[in-house]
């Protein structure tokens, strides 16, 4: 379990990580979300214990980075970001050094790089220098190095840059499986990957947390939005669906011919269709549809972020 | 042993890269030339000639083995995984500087021929001889650390390289009379005891003073606590 509890991060005057906290439990794949230069990585670093926080504590399952970093070390795995590799050195070779680094030798290292290579694919590029590997393989590399010690706990730092789509959906899977028995904390700042790979979703901006949930909780929190359409005029329709219970806005109303088409917003997340359709029977206006929108994270990403996505996806 | 598998793989660097080749060929011409031209222009079996340029020829190579220890690990990301490792900062530290100790070493052991030589055409001092190559290994060790040190502090090899050259010149020049000449007198003495060139000096000589093996020691202890200082400083995260 990683738990982080008020953690800062200052850089000279720059504040860029502003008292995060958040847990990850076992068995969970939690998303960082968030756009370049909101404090994913910085975060990471300091679960990682490379970093150390300004204030604040970093605890794996219940042993604190700062005070003890060796024992959290030998629990993580992590790939930085952009994969670093040595690109002088052969898959292998650098599979061995860093399983030596961590104290891994003889039978246990070579059962350990067979395990990996096998998760990550990389039997056909075992013997070959890192630097003539595609930046897909080179990622690999990264995960599988990251792997070698069958960690307890795994920090990604966006773990699927580079990929074709095929490899993305391999590297989903495997995050996937691993993710049953273990620890994830992944980052990026492509909404499709959190969604499809992520149990809850942690969205980070300028070093706060702005948001954090299941994918689900955080599409349909606050408000509801419904489309409705009936037959009728235009200000009478509207002057109706004023009068709902919960009404806040109507976000758009569009005429065209006999019916109207409108967007209507209500708080909460109960679902509030039936009152809707009362309110068309009540009024005798004929309904001709009447839906549930479900918010995509995308918007609620970009709500939360101010808008800052659009330029960095990918 | 984490400090071995790291010094190996630095040292597989090392010897991978071409700017290591370059560099021992160039530093293993200069010495054979240094000393085989004394040999036959004054016809003397005496290796004094040869270690009194050794410091300028180390102030110029050495830089250039320590240069991307720490700089190119930077520039690649790699570091990040290894102080994540469980291996502590200081284990990491003796790794690299092992590595380009081993690369001195290696460098001497390639000029012993010319001692060699030296002994089977005279009479050479052959405690002397071991006194100067004990001090060349001192004097080696510690401008690797210095330089280490340097390449700690950026993520560019080139300006570790001319910063580290830079500032050990600037350190041999305070014992040269360029510099002294224009001291104060009661200043030549200080300058004198600060300068490596003035400790190597009587080494070369083939007298093994405490004050002058304290002084290499020191020198390297103060600059691998300084590079501890600036990878827990993380600054260049």
């Amino acid at each position: 379990m990683i738990a982080v509890e008020n953690v800062s991060k200052i850089f000279g005057s720059q504040k860029a990580v502003d008292s995060v906290s958040f847990t990850v439990q076992t068995g969970e794949v939690v998303g960082f979300l968030g756009p370049n230069g909101a404090g994913k990585s910085t975060t990471m670093r300091m679960i990682t214990g490379f970093l150390p926080p300004s204030s604040g504590r970093v605890t794996l399952d219940g042993i604190d980075v700062a005070l003890s970093p060796i024992p959290c070390k030998h629990k993580i795995g992590y790939l930085p970001e952009s994969a670093a590799v040595y690109l002088d050195m052969e898959v292998s070779d650098f599979l061995v050094f860093l399983g030596g680094m961590r104290g891994l030798a003889g039978p246990q290292l070579t059962s350990a790089i067979k395990r990996v290579v096998v998760q990550c694919q990389l039997q056909k590029v075992l013997g070959r220098t890192i630097q003539t590997l595609s930046k897909g393989y080179r990622q690999r590399v990264g995960l599988a190095q990251a792997l070698l010690h069958d960690p307890a706990v795994l920090v990604l730092d966006e773990p699927t840059v580079g990929l074709d789509p095929n490899q993305i959906l391999e590297i989903r899977e495997l995050i996937r499986e691993i993710g049953k028995t273990k620890t994830v904390l992944l980052s990026s700042h492509i909404l499709q990957e959190v969604t499809a790979t992520c149990s809850r979703v942690i969205i980070i901006n300028d070093g706060h947390i702005v948001a954090q949930g299941t994918p689900d909780e955080l599409t349909s929190s606050e408000n509801s939005v419904y489309r409705v359409t009936v037959q009728g005029a235009a200000e009478v329709v509207k002057m109706g669906l004023v009068k709902l219970p919960g009404f806040v806005a109507i976000s758009s109303l569009e005429e065209l011919g006999q019916s109207v088409t409108a967007r209507v917003v209500l708080s909460g997340i109960e679902d509030k269709s039936a009152a809707i359709f009362g309110l068309a029977v009540a009024k005798g206006w004929v309904l001709t549809e009447l839906g549930r929108e479900r918010r995509s994270l995308e918007d609620v990403f970009q709500k939360l972020t101010g808008g800052e996505i659009n330029s960095q996806r990918q | 042993m984490p400090i071995l598998i790291l010094a190996k793989k630095d040292l597989g660097e090392l010897f991978g890269s071409s700017i290591a080749y370059v560099f021992m060929s160039v530093f293993l011409f200069v010495s054979f030339w240094l000393f085989f031209s004394s040999l036959w222009l004054y016809g003397q079996a005496d290796t004094r000639p040869y270690f009194g340029q050794l410091p300028l020829l180390f102030l110029l190579l050495l830089p250039a083995v320590t240069m991307g220890r720490w700089s190119e690990e930077k520039r690649l990301g790699t570091h990040e995984i290894l102080f994540t490792l469980p291996v502590g900062d200081v284990s990491l530290l003796l790794g690299k500087w092992l590595a380009t100790l081993v690369f001195l070493a290696v460098v001497l052991l390639a000029t012993l021929p010319m001692p060699i030589t030296l002994a089977s055409l005279g009479d050479l001092d052959v405690g002397a001889t071991i006194a100067s190559y004990i001090g060349a290994f001192l004097m080696g060790a510690a401008f690797l650390a210095f330089g280490l040190f340097m390449s700690s502090l950026t993520r560019n090899q080139i300006v570790a390289f001319l910063v580290s050259v830079l500032s050990l010149f600037m350190l041999y020049l305070l014992a040269q009379p360029v510099v002294t000449d224009f001291l104060p007198d009661r200043f030549v003495p200080v300058a004198q005891t600060l300068s490596f060139a003035t400790h190597f000096e009587s080494m070369a000589r083939g007298v093994i003073d405490s004050r002058d093996v304290i002084y290499f020691l020191g020198l390297s202890g103060l600059f691998l606590y300084l590079n501890y200082l600036s990878l827990q400083g993380r600054k260049w995260a």
